[in-house]
């Protein structure tokens, strides 16, 4: 195993090394040439703009969009103007400023957001140079125009343009220039050969660094650190001076014997160390200077860029690199006790007592997790925290939460430095931007599920992902739906549960849109509040289970008028809520119809509610608040039926107390065979009259009745009381029915000739059925009556039958 | 026989396996309750709960006594009461009823509700007002479906149909399509689902989500087609008397849970005999599709045939006589007591309907569908009221009167229904609106006298002017159009032709000839075309809402004509009548097809009215 420290590289008291973090995955012809490169820091996504400066609409230039470890995101052919600088905001968004001080802001998948103007100023004398910034108050843009002039906004999202005042004796474009960030207020530091001036708001002041070497005639290149507290300077003698930013103390100046101007300058540096260091980069050539005199060289193959960012520099080319710094001291014992622990061998003692008699195990143990913290490589990160775990168990009493914490922030850093997402955060970086920033970088870059999953698994209690106030809810929905859409078994309402949490309720319904099951869908709208929606999605669904859920839910919401009026547009709720009171709450539902008006139900309610009451007063006057209803829904019919049965019902009360037979319940029909069959006829004839009975019911009955009753002489008599309405086949029949043949006999001769027939053979008459038949010449009743008769015993009649049979036939 | 079993006929998968499924699961969830317990079953749970678990099995588990649910107090001295019922708020309110009185009485139980199929919010809402929701604890079982034959499955819910239909009450959309969610994991996807009327839409959505919601199998499918149909697509074939044996049975007998209580009638002994009527009966395999009139000749045809097996036995030797007894008498025995069952209650049914009031009643029903001599319907009608015949069977005709007449003239409507009420007393007041809401009584609006103009116009104008002015008409009110329906499908064959029921022509000889079930003929249509092109008109006239879809297995797979191929599942959303089975039957051997029923339940014009009925009986 070899050290972890082997690949350091020593300058004087600090150690730097350089380590590929991808293997690129962009597949660029002509390399980083001829190319506009800008690259976001916190291991942000690099632009590219190719052949920027061709104006010929044939060949339109092309922008991609990478991520930081080559991932193309986006790519489109540039249709604007010429392009002067690419620049990325700390929100991830690119800004492409145009020749004409136009500056037109993308996000990071290519869309196109917005552009603004830097000025009519500055699209006069066009742009000449251009910086982009960053600043506590966002970013910001600076340029230089043709006319020598500075303008400055120094935050896009809210620009008030600042002219700055004019340098003194400028002839032509400046050496070099930097934006600083001073006092709360943004400067511009320019070189003018050996001069330096510092341009705000209202004055140009010449300054001097101090302890500049005075071989300098000009000074070519300046760097200001990412925290603007540093300032590098490169003079054309190839020295390096470094210093802070007010121009008031020097730190250092190194030579580093290289004359011809290089191509970038950036700042190395970790936000607490003391060593200053710089990295300037040359064709082919890398250098990092720092407080000694020596410099550590690296060979480039390819053109690079040089992202500075807060605690290294990130080197853009055919592949990415990082320079980081570290010391380790204790720490590295504890390192090497672990690992002789690891090989069972006694000199871990030796070791641990080692660090132990200096009393600084905690200290070591302290600097294992932080080194695992800047570690790229999962594996040495693991080395480090075990031999702080092991270093861990011979203190008593050292807080868990630093090391708890480093081992969740590591997971997530490891997750988002992954090549597919490509945020090469270092540990730093991702202190300084909070999990807040990561996540919202992550869901700016769509990749909600990782951001959901890191949520998570940091237990944030929010998901602060889904907060992208640019863009339309809709389009988030959209957005979301289509990264999920080949992800089995997500679910959208957890998503949306997060994004109501978050109090982007309209956004939470959107996706809730894409949530096939109904069943996740309503209980997250009820708790939103959006309960009209929530039934709606309930009935659409057609799950009543649901339907339930939300009117229940509804009805110890809402009061009650409300609860009513919601449930009027939702028939099916509605009917749902009517079979729930029809078992629990009768008068609920009663209310339910007043309030609609429903007479109809209302009449019907009460008819019902009447069958329930024992009493017959009661009972009474419910029905006659249903004739009050009936005749409100102007059912006349049910209204004048109801009457009736109240009427009824007083008869029978009546005759119940008169006579004591049992009759209330009994419909009318019943009510008259009761009537008759205990003999009181005057009873049910007045019942008759007065009920407007029909003629053939009452004599129906009647005639059932007295038969019933075997009474045969009433039932003559009823025969003779005047002509039937049904006939006298009934008689005939009913009389058999009751085994009397006897009274059927006397019944025979008064029905009508179509059914003499009939009333013969019901009587067993065969002769005088066959005298019928053949009297009528009905060839259908003569065959009647032959199939009736039996071979045997009515051989004479059949003949005659069948003689009749042929003749009706011939004819 | 005109039913004799086609040769090529496909194999129907084994549903046998359902029942297996059902028992395991409950016999698990008995097993949540360890111990000694009594168990408290829905009255109408019972029949069905034979068929997958006897009460042995339940005694193996560890239930003590059986009870029916009565909603009455209770007498059980076990400390564990478990209770097996459907998901109904009343059962629930009186399982709330007593714990809490155990509570006052100051005794501690424990109780388990197990629903099935499933368990409702509006039940644990209940318990939870009741205040007892911590003191019971709830389960589903399940219990989507019975087999209660080779080729008819049940739901068991007779309520489906009042619940869906007429309270407007969805919740068994989702059982239904749990239970089509079953059959498809157990044996294997469809390629193609066909469904007509708003429910079967609901159910076909909610079967799609779990299909959604659950992985994917692909396997080689046991059905090819599904036909999701509603009740209230056809009210006139159910509200039909019924003339085919096993519907003959039902109407007269009740069959219930696929077994009959033959009474002391038919047994002719003093003791009733609950007979299982399946294609395991073998006599009653051979007759239960027949129209009635060709049953009794057939069964003094089996009769003879038996005797004569009887009679072999004469002049045999000793050995011969042995080898019967042991292989034929057992067999000939069992068939002999079943033939003499069946002899018995044709003999019993022939008593009631071949009686003439029966004749005149089917003469009515056919001229109802025919559509001629209304006046005199009416009269039979009015007359069948007055004789207070039968309250049921009154308001059956007065239903298909109105649906084949696209409601009754206003002055016919009020003095029928005056009339009933006379005969059946008020509460049917709250009946007859119930018919009203669903479409099947309904009195003629003044607007209506339209649909006679209708017709006329129909003979004049073309085709598509008709269908514009049908639409306009029918956005009027909900009709039933039954007769238009009638000549477009060819529903009622020309009258005059002599129809021999012993060779069937068509669907028709289910009733007598007289007319061919609309849910049948639509599923004849549908699957002959492949789906709904051609039919346009008729699904306008049947308020639309149909569908077709090609469903999981691929169109390749689905071009091999193997068995599974011709196998058809028709679900029917608020119960089907055995006539309808019958003629799907004889539809799948004209076809070299079989059908497979599944059904919300099995139903006839008595249960489908009584469930409307709301006098307070």
């Amino acid at each position: 195993m070899a050290f972890v420290t082997a690949n350091w590289n020593p300058l004087g008291e600090a150690f730097y090394r350089k380590i590929e973090l991808y293997e690129m995955g962009w597949n660029l012809k002509d390399g980083l040439r001829e190319c506009l490169v800008a690259a976001a820091p916190y291991g942000g996504p690099i632009a590219l703009l190719k052949g920027h400066n061709r104006r010929s609409p044939s060949a339109r230039p092309q922008l991609e969009i990478y991520s930081s470890s080559g991932v193309p995101l986006a790519s489109f052919p540039w249709k604007s103007g010429v392009v002067k600088q690419l620049g990325w905001t700390v929100s991830d968004d690119l800004l492409c400023v145009q020749e004409d001080g136009t500056v037109l802001v993308y996000d990071l998948l290519g869309g196109f957001k917005r552009h603004f103007s830097m000025g009519n100023e500055v699209s006069q004398s066009q742009v000449l140079e251009t910086k982009i910034f960053h600043s506590p108050y966002g970013t910001g843009v600076a340029i230089l125009t043709g006319a020598l002039r500075f303008t400055l906004a120094t935050n896009i999202d809210d620009i008030k343009l600042r002219r700055l005042p004019e340098v003194q004796g400028l002839q032509g474009a400046p050496t070099c220039w930097a934006v600083l960030t001073q006092d709360r207020q943004s400067k511009v530091l320019v070189a003018n050969g050996s001069h330096l001036f510092v341009l705000d708001n209202t004055a140009c002041t010449p300054v001097t660094p101090p302890g500049l070497s005075p071989q300098a005639t000009s000074i070519v290149h300046m760097c200001v650190s990412f925290s603007y507290k540093y300032l590098a300077l490169l003079t054309d003698s190839g020295h390096v001076w470094m210093g802070t930013s007010n121009l008031k103390e020097k730190l250092s100046e190194v030579d580093t014997k290289i004359k011809s101007p290089p191509k970038q300058m950036a700042w190395c540096r970790r936000p607490k160390s003391q060593q200053p260091s710089a990295v300037v980069m040359w064709d082919g050539l890398l250098a990092v200077v720092g407080e000694c005199k020596e410099t550590i060289q690296y060979h480039l193959d390819d053109d690079s860029i040089l992202v500075p960012e807060l605690d290294g520099v990130r080197i853009i080319s055919a592949c990415e690199e990082i320079f980081k710094i570290a010391s380790m001291a204790p720490g590295a014992l504890l390192l090497e006790a672990h690992k002789e622990y690891e090989k069972e061998s006694q000199k871990a003692d030796e070791y641990l007592r080692e660090i132990k008699e200096q009393s600084l195990l905690s200290e070591a143990v302290r600097q294992c997790v932080e080194a695992a913290g800047h570690e790229h490589e999962p594996e040495t990160q693991k080395t480090l925290l075990r031999a702080a775990s092991f270093g861990k168990c011979f203190l008593s009493n050292f807080p868990p939460e630093q090391f708890v914490s480093m081992c969740r922030d590591l997971r997530v850093l490891n997750a988002v430095r992954d090549y597919t997402v490509g945020i090469p955060l270092t540990h730093t970086q991702f202190k300084q931007m909070t999990v807040q920033v990561l996540i919202d970088r992550l869901v700016y870059r769509k990749l909600y599920p990782l951001a959901i999953e890191v949520c998570r698994y940091l237990k944030t209690p929010e998901y602060q992902g889904v907060q992208q106030k640019e863009e339309s809810d809709e389009g988030i929905a959209k957005a979301v739906s289509v990264k999920l859409a080949d992800a089995a078994g997500i679910s959208y309402s957890e998503i949306a549960t997060k994004a109501y949490e978050s109090g982007r309720t309209e956004l939470a319904i959107k996706l809730l849109e894409f949530e096939p099951r109904s069943g996740e869908q309503v209980p997250l709208l009820l708790k939103m509040k959006k309960s009209p929606l929530a039934l709606s999605k309930a009935i659409e669904s057609g799950d009543t289970d649901l339907v339930y859920t939300v009117v229940m839910y509804l009805k110890n919401e809402l009061n009650r008028g409300d609860f009513f009026m919601m449930l009027r547009n939702q028939p099916v709720a509605l009917s749902l809520y009517k079979q729930f009171c029809k078992h629990q709450e009768q008068d609920t539902l009663k209310d339910l119809f007043n309030q609609d008006d429903d007479h109809e139900e209302l009449g019907n309610f009460y008819v019902k509610a009447s069958y329930k009451e024992q009493r017959l007063e009661a009972r009474i006057a419910l029905l006659q608040s249903a004739v009050d209803e009936y005749y409100k829904a102007k059912n006349e019919f049910s209204a004048k039926t109801t009457e009736d049965e109240m009427r009824l019902l007083r008869f029978q009360r009546k005759l119940e107390e008169e006579k004591g037979e049992l009759l209330v319940g009994f419909s009318l029909h019943e009510t008259m065979i009761a009537l008759l069959s205990v003999g009181l006829h005057k009873h049910a004839e007045q019942l008759y009259k007065d009920f407007r009975v029909p003629d053939k019911r009452f004599w129906w009955l009647k005639l059932k009745a007295l038969a019933e009753k075997e009474d045969w002489e009433e039932l003559e008599k009823f025969a003779k009381s005047k002509k039937s309405p049904i006939g006298y086949l009934p008689f005939v029949e009913i009389c058999i029915k009751h085994h009397n043949k006897y009274e059927a006999k006397k019944y025979v001769s008064k029905v009508t000739p179509e059914q003499k027939v009939k009333a013969h053979l019901a009587v067993g008459d065969m002769e005088g059925a066959a005298e019928a038949a053949i009297e009528r010449r009905n060839e259908s009743e003569i065959s009647t009556v032959l199939a009736r008769c039996s071979t045997t015993s009515d051989h004479l009649l059949m003949e005659r039958l069948n003689r009749a049979k042929a003749t009706v036939a011939k004819k | 026989m005109a039913h004799t079993e086609r040769r090529d006929a496909p194999e129907l998968p084994d549903f046998s396996l359902l029942k297996r499924l059902a028992r395991d699961q409950l016999i698990f969830l008995l097993e949540q309750l360890p111990g000694k317990k009594d168990l408290f079953i829905d009255a109408d749970l019972m029949s069905p709960l034979d068929r997958i678990a006897n009460v042995t099995i339940l005694k193996q588990h560890e239930v003590d006594k059986l009870y029916k649910v009565e909603l009455k107090p209770i007498v059980s001295n076990s400390d564990q009461l478990c209770f097996l019922i459907r998901p109904r708020i009343q059962t629930v309110k009186w399982i709330s009823d007593l714990v809490n009185s155990d509570k006052v009485a100051g005794r501690f139980r424990r109780y388990k509700i197990i629903f099935t199929p499933q368990k409702f919010y509006a039940c644990e809402t209940v318990l939870e007002e009741q205040g007892v929701f911590g003191d019971v604890t709830t389960d589903e079982w399940n219990f989507y479906i019975l087999p209660l034959d080779d080729d008819i499955l049940s739901l068991e819910l007779p309520e489906f149909f009042r619940d869906n239909f007429l309270e407007g009450d969805q919740r068994w959309v989702t059982t239904a399509g749990s239970a089509l969610h079953l059959l498809q994991s157990v044996y294997g996807s469809f390629s193609k689902v066909y469904g007509i009327g708003r429910c079967a839409k609901m159910v076909y959505e909610s079967w799609r989500e779990l299909m959604e919601e659950g992985e994917q199998r692909t396997r080689q499918p046991e059905f090819a087609k599904v036909f999701l149909i509603d009740r209230d697509v056809d009210y006139v074939t159910p509200l039909c008397s019924q003339v085919v044996y096993e519907g003959l049975v039902d109407d007269i007998f009740r069959i219930k849970c696929g077994s009959v209580e033959f009474g002391p009638d038919v047994t002719s002994s003093d003791k009733s005999i609950k007979v299982m009527l399946n294609s395991q009966d073998k006599v009653f395999n051979e007759i239960r599709n027949e129209h009635f009139s060709n049953v009794f000749g057939f069964l003094s045809q089996k009769a003879k045939n038996l005797q004569t097996a009887y009679d072999k036995r004469r002049g045999m030797d000793i050995q011969q006589m042995k080898a019967f007894v042991a292989d034929e008498l057992k067999g000939l025995k069992q068939e002999h007591r079943l033939l003499s069952l069946h002899i018995g209650a044709s003999e019993s049914m022939m008593k009631k309907k071949t009686k003439q009031d029966f004749q005149e009643l089917l003469k009515t029903e056919h001229s109802l569908l025919e559509g001629f001599e209304i006046r005199e319907c009416i009269t039979y009608i009015e007359e069948h009221i007055n004789r207070q015949v039968s309250m049921i069977d009154s308001l059956r005709l007065l239903c298909l009167l109105s649906i084949t007449e696209n409601g009754l003239l206003s002055k016919d409507y009020k003095s029928l229904k005056a009339q009933y009420f006379q005969s059946y007393g008020i509460d049917h007041l709250l009946t007859f609106a119930n018919l009203r809401q669903l479409g099947l009584l309904e009195e003629q609006q003044a607007g209506e006298t339209l649909t006679v103009m209708e017709s006329k116009v129909g003979k004049l104008v073309n085709d598509k002017t008709v269908g514009k002015l049908t639409d306009a008409f029918s956005s009027l009110a909900k009709k039933s159009n039954f007769r238009a329906l009638s000549k477009r499908l060819a529903l009622v064959p020309k009258s005059g032709e002599e129809y021999d029921l012993r060779v069937p022509r068509d669907m028709a000889y289910i009733f007598s000839g007289a007319y061919i079930p609309l849910s049948c003929k639509l599923i004849e249509q549908v699957l002959e075309r492949d789906g709904w092109t051609g039919l346009e008109e008729v699904t306008r006239m049947l308020n639309g809402q149909e569908f077709a879809v090609t469903g999981g297995s691929s169109g390749s797979e689905a071009r091999n004509k193997t068995d599974a191929q011709r196998i058809v599942l028709v679900m029917f959303l608020g119960g089907c009548t055995f006539s309808e089975i019958s003629a799907l039957r004889f539809l799948g051997k004209e076809r070299g097809c079989r059908f497979i029923v599944v059904t919300t339940a099995i139903t006839n014009s008595a249960r489908l009215l009584e469930a409307l009925l709301d006098n307070h009986a």
